[in-house]
């Protein structure tokens, strides 16, 4: 996508958010197919099409559907395109939204394929920056925890990369950017830092910092794992040596890598960014059908 | 002295040469020409360009297009191409790598829609310098090698 593609996504979402459009999905069908469980992802896109007044549709399950009785995918989804005005299609296979759009008739908005793409946080992301600091360009942006296997910080990097911002990278050696994300952005000529030190990024005066989960199954050895997970962590003490402007954004869920106490700060964004997926999913359903425009 | 043909010189056709050792079947598999035709074949010449030989190709009665020709860049980027007709040369050409490649290179990627659930194989040039190519479906970029080639 462009510039300005995700740009239009992000003012639209804005519009929908502040309730200046509405009911742009009536008499639209949404079929969601989740081929491996994700009840949030679920829930906000289906929460996002009755709050545009469309019906919605679908599994949430994969042991339920036809597939487990041996019907191919490619033909569940050549059926299915007759039900509905959209697809939503969360799967375990990477390429499996792109492949669906290509069977379909109808569009096809990718909730996720394995470790591949997760666009639609990606776009609830910018969102949630934007409001926050009124624009998505000239930002100091650290992005900390499992920056190696993390689909949703690689995704933001990508978006991130087109709008001109700093970036900060924050983890431990083992779980560092990939080298060829680093060498796009490179190419690209985008400024970016790789630090392990938490602490280092004190300097950095950061306007956001975006941090994932670091997982467990990671590291073989769980002695490792624990000293690297209370290295990583964030506190009221973290908040105010980063700069009592900084933002804190998580992807959700957290598991102890933000401290409950800063819950109630100012900084805390991450509860208004998990409820900005609904006026973004609700933007990308009313574009990809024509509701919106 | 009439000189002595290793590999026979042929009428109307295609020859590729410089092919690394020992490719040359491989890039019959590229070609899509298992079971077409009059081919010969030459291995293990001696070569400058390649230290542990090259291999000849002459297909008989067949021109091969530029799309054609260009999908052996993918495993011989220093391959040379004759169009041959009536015994002379009439077209020396040079391959470049393909932007899009279709049922040609599998995706090393096992849990790719390619693999997985029955998508087509696609793929599009990533950088031109190291043969990287992206795959459409799971997007992973990967360097190509002989071992990529798809079995049919």
């Amino acid at each position: 996508m462009s510039q300005d593609d995700l740009t239009k996504v992000v003012e639209t979402a804005d519009l929908v958010k502040r309730g200046e459009l509405s009911g742009f999905l009536n008499g639209k069908t949404v079929a969601t197919l989740f081929f491996e469980p994700s009840t949030r992802t679920r829930l906000s896109f289906e929460s996002a099409v009755f709050k545009s007044g469309g019906s919605v549709f679908g599994i949430a399950n994969p042991k339920a559907s036809s597939q487990s009785k041996g019907e191919s995918f490619a033909d569940s989804i050549r059926t299915v395109s007759g039900y509905c005005d959209v697809m939503v299609i969360r799967h375990p296979v990477e390429g499996a939204a792109r492949m669906a759009s290509e069977l379909s008739g109808t569009p096809v908005i990718n909730a996720g394929d394995g470790a591949n793409q997760h666009p639609t946080q990606t776009f609830l992301d910018l969102f949630t920056i934007k409001e926050s600091l009124g624009r998505l360009d000239n930002l100091k942006i650290g992005m900390m925890g499992d920056l190696k296997y993390g689909r949703t910080v690689h995704s933001l990097t990508d978006a991130l990369a087109m709008f001109n911002n700093e970036l900060i990278f924050i983890s431990p050696p083992s779980l560092k950017m990939p080298r060829h994300i680093l060498k796009e952005l490179d190419d690209a000529n985008i400024r970016y830092r790789t630090i392990s030190d938490l602490e280092e990024a004190g300097d950095c005066d950061l306007d956001i910092l975006y941090v994932t989960r670091i997982q467990k199954e990671r590291f073989g050895d769980p002695q490792e794992y624990e000293k690297v997970a209370g290295v990583y962590r964030i506190t009221q003490d973290t908040i105010n040596m980063l700069g009592k402007d900084v933002r804190v954004m998580h992807p959700l869920p957290r598991v102890d890598e933000i401290a409950e106490e800063v819950d109630s700060m100012p900084n805390a964004i991450y509860f208004t960014q998990a409820h900005n997926g609904i006026p973004t999913r609700q933007a990308l359903l009313g574009l990809v059908t024509g509701g919106l425009n | 002295m009439t000189r002595a043909y290793k590999v026979y010189s042929i009428e109307n056709g295609t020859v590729i040469d410089h092919i690394p050792t020992p490719l040359a079947l491989k890039v019959i598999r590229i070609l899509g020409l298992e079971n077409e035709g009059i081919m010969t074949i030459g291995i293990g010449f001696n070569s400058e360009k390649h230290p542990r030989g090259k291999d000849i190709l002459k297909i008989e009665n067949r021109e091969l297009s530029y799309e054609e020709t260009d999908k052996i860049a993918l495993i011989a980027p220093d391959a040379t191409i004759n169009i041959i007709k009536k015994g002379e040369v009439v077209e020396k050409r040079q391959i470049t790598l393909p932007s899009e490649v279709k049922d040609i290179l599998s995706c090393p990627n096992p849990n790719c829609a390619t693999n997985q659930l029955g998508a087509g194989k696609h793929f599009l040039l990533e950088n031109r310098d190291t043969v990287t190519y992206r795959c459409v479906y799971c997007e992973r970029a990967t360097v190509v090698n002989p071992d990529m080639l798809a079995t049919k």
